[in-house]
């Protein structure tokens, strides 16, 4: 910049922005606190800002034993849980959008682009708005309290489709052409020179998916009804009791902090992929 | 899009197209017209006929004050939480634009609280500010303030717009952040040199280069705060005290989960779908307009 650094200048940015990371980080720290104490400090509200002693205490009784009174499932199958829905639901948006947006972009056919607006209009059926009908067909398909129930309703989506579509008519025609000429058909195509391609794309992709697959909140809480399908979003609001007396704040808190993990550090490790999903897919 | 080489193939681009359009089919159009049909539908108590009523649940939803009270919630509290975490994220990504040690650090410290499950944050919050043993609810009540978000409606309103807005001020920022590497720092310099102080420049120069990045954050954050915070309301408040804080999402799956009113919350899910298209339609207008710059 052309203008002379002045105190201020240099150090008001700073200063903001140290205050919104303490801002930002307090609640967690806050969590990460109270999940290292026993319950009569924390339910007393004695805590200080330096941890206390029970950390490994809390955390081996929630993950292998549960909490005593609200849901008594281990927290350990809750996070098993937790994993299988994101990698399904990653995984599985991924390889069905990928197929339908090479049918879309790489071959000609008729209502082809039927297909496309079909698949564009899912955007504007989001989960809430069609909840109780989806409900029943599950229950109809008899997959309650299955994976797959929680899972296939959710790994539909026009915006994988979308991202992949927007990547694939990047790719230029000579490559198709040189593949043809070089005597590859359609499936030798997409595996040898569309996929390698793909692979940042597919990667940013899995990176917003999983977080979202974790994340999921509503649609679980319907579909499952047995405490061991429980993801471990769910368990965490049961645990919080409306009677004040019942909550084991103390467990509360370290399942919080075992259920935010697994999605932050995804998000602090693959930054740069994390960055270029969230912009992508949002376009 | 047509002009490339493209395969030829009877039934492969069908097959590559099945297990997609099997899933749309079966778990969006399906249960998407159910809600349709059933929003023009009256069922007895007993679950036992079902009666064609035309729009009588719509007519009875609109006439119902109740529906009113939590349209008006919904409006406070996508309005306070879009204003809060856009005005936020703004600061912080100007802050972070400057060229100042450690920035990278700063942008990952402060991005992660987008990956944070909306129902977790709640918890988070709803510990700090806990009535009885919440550190945060003890400093206010040290203050004189008679602080009890499980009674008061106003109090359990600010709680879930605190919670909302801290796990949205992440996304804001990265946008922001995005948006102001695109400003060329030419443009800045000039203004710089003519003698406009940073507040003046900020105003007259980056704000209007930014508005579009803002306009199109509006409109997320807004669908952001219809649809993604139920999480929050149902760990915070479940919807109290009162029905202080029902959003529109909330009531669909309030009133459709004690079943007593299936048409009811068909209607509302209808009304909600109509929102949804609104706002994507908006957002895809906004973002042809953005390609013709």
């Amino acid at each position: 910049m052309v203008e002379r650094q002045t105190f201020a200048s240099r150090f008001v940015p700073h200063f903001v922005l140290i205050i919104g990371v303490c801002i930002v980080a307090f609640p967690v720290y806050l969590a990460l606190l109270a999940s290292t104490y026993d319950a009569a400090s924390v339910q007393t509200g004695n805590m200080t800002l330096l941890p206390g002693g029970q950390m490994l205490e809390n955390y081996s009784r929630i993950i292998f034993s549960g909490t005593s009174s609200s849901t008594r499932e281990p927290v350990g199958t809750m996070l098993l849980n937790s994993l299988v829905m994101a990698l399904c639901v990653s995984l599985g948006k991924i390889s069905i959008s990928l197929i339908s947006a090479y049918a879309i972009v790489f071959f000609r056919f008729p209502f082809r682009m039927t297909a496309f607006w079909l698949i564009f209009i899912t955007l504007m059926l989001p989960v809430e708005v069609r909840i109780y009908p989806t409900y029943k067909i599950v229950a109809d398909l008899k997959l309650l309290d299955t994976y797959a129930g929680l899972t296939i309703p959710l790994i539909a989506s026009a915006t994988a489709t979308l991202l992949f579509r927007q990547f694939f008519m990047t790719v230029p025609g000579e490559l198709v052409e040189a593949s043809k000429i070089d005597g590859a058909g359609p499936f030798k195509f997409f595996k040898d020179t569309l996929l390698p391609l793909s692979v940042t794309t597919i990667a940013a992709l899995f990176v917003i998916q999983f977080i979202y697959g974790w994340n999921q909140y509503l649609w679980p809480l319907l579909i499952t009804t047995r405490d061991n399908m429980q993801t471990v979003v769910i368990g965490i609001k049961k645990m919080i009791t409306t009677q004040d007396a019942l909550t084991e704040w103390q467990l509360a808190m370290a399942t919080a902090v075992l259920a935010l993990l697994p999605p932050v550090v995804v998000v602090v490790v693959m930054q740069k992929l994390f960055v270029k999903g969230l912009v992508e897919t949002e376009k | 899009m047509d002009r490339r080489v493209m395969f030829g193939g009877k039934l492969l681009p069908y097959t590559l197209l099945l297990p997609q359009f099997a899933i749309v089919v079966v778990f969006f159009y399906l249960p998407a017209g159910q809600a349709v049909w059933q929003s023009f539908l009256l069922q007895d108590a007993f679950g036992i006929s079902t009666e064609f009523v035309w729009f009588e649940n719509y007519r009875e939803l609109f006439a119902n004050p109740e529906y009113y009270r939590t349209m008006g919630t919904t409006a406070v509290f996508s309005v306070l939480v879009a204003f809060l975490s856009l005005a936020c994220g703004l600061l912080l990504a100007v802050m972070a634009d400057k060229q100042i040690k450690g920035a990278a650090i700063y942008k990952t410290m402060l991005i992660w609280p987008y990956a944070v499950a909306p129902a977790v944050a709640g918890v988070l919050w709803l510990f700090m500010f806990q009535p009885s043993l919440g550190m945060l609810a003890k400093v206010l009540r040290g203050w004189g303030v008679d602080w009890n978000p499980l009674l008061n409606g106003t109090h359990a309103m600010v709680l879930v717009v605190l919670a909302a807005t801290w796990k949205q001020i992440s996304y804001n920022f990265l946008f922001f952040l995005a948006g102001l590497a695109a400003i060329p720092k030419s443009v800045i310099e000039a203004a710089a040199i003519d003698g406009a102080r940073p507040m003046r420049r900020f105003w007259t120069i980056i704000f209007p280069l930014l508005s579009p990045t803002a306009f199109f954050l509006l409109v997320v954050n807004i669908v952001y705060v219809f649809f993604d915070t139920f999480g929050i309301i149902d760990s915070v408040t479940g919807g109290g005290p009162a029905g202080n804080t029902v959003t529109m999402v909330f009531k669909v799956y309030y009133d459709g989960k004690l079943g007593s009113d299936l048409g009811g919350s068909a209607a509302q899910s209808v009304v909600l779908m109509v929102i949804v298209i609104a706002l994507t339609a908006i957002q895809f207008r906004f973002v042809e307009r953005k390609v013709q710059y």
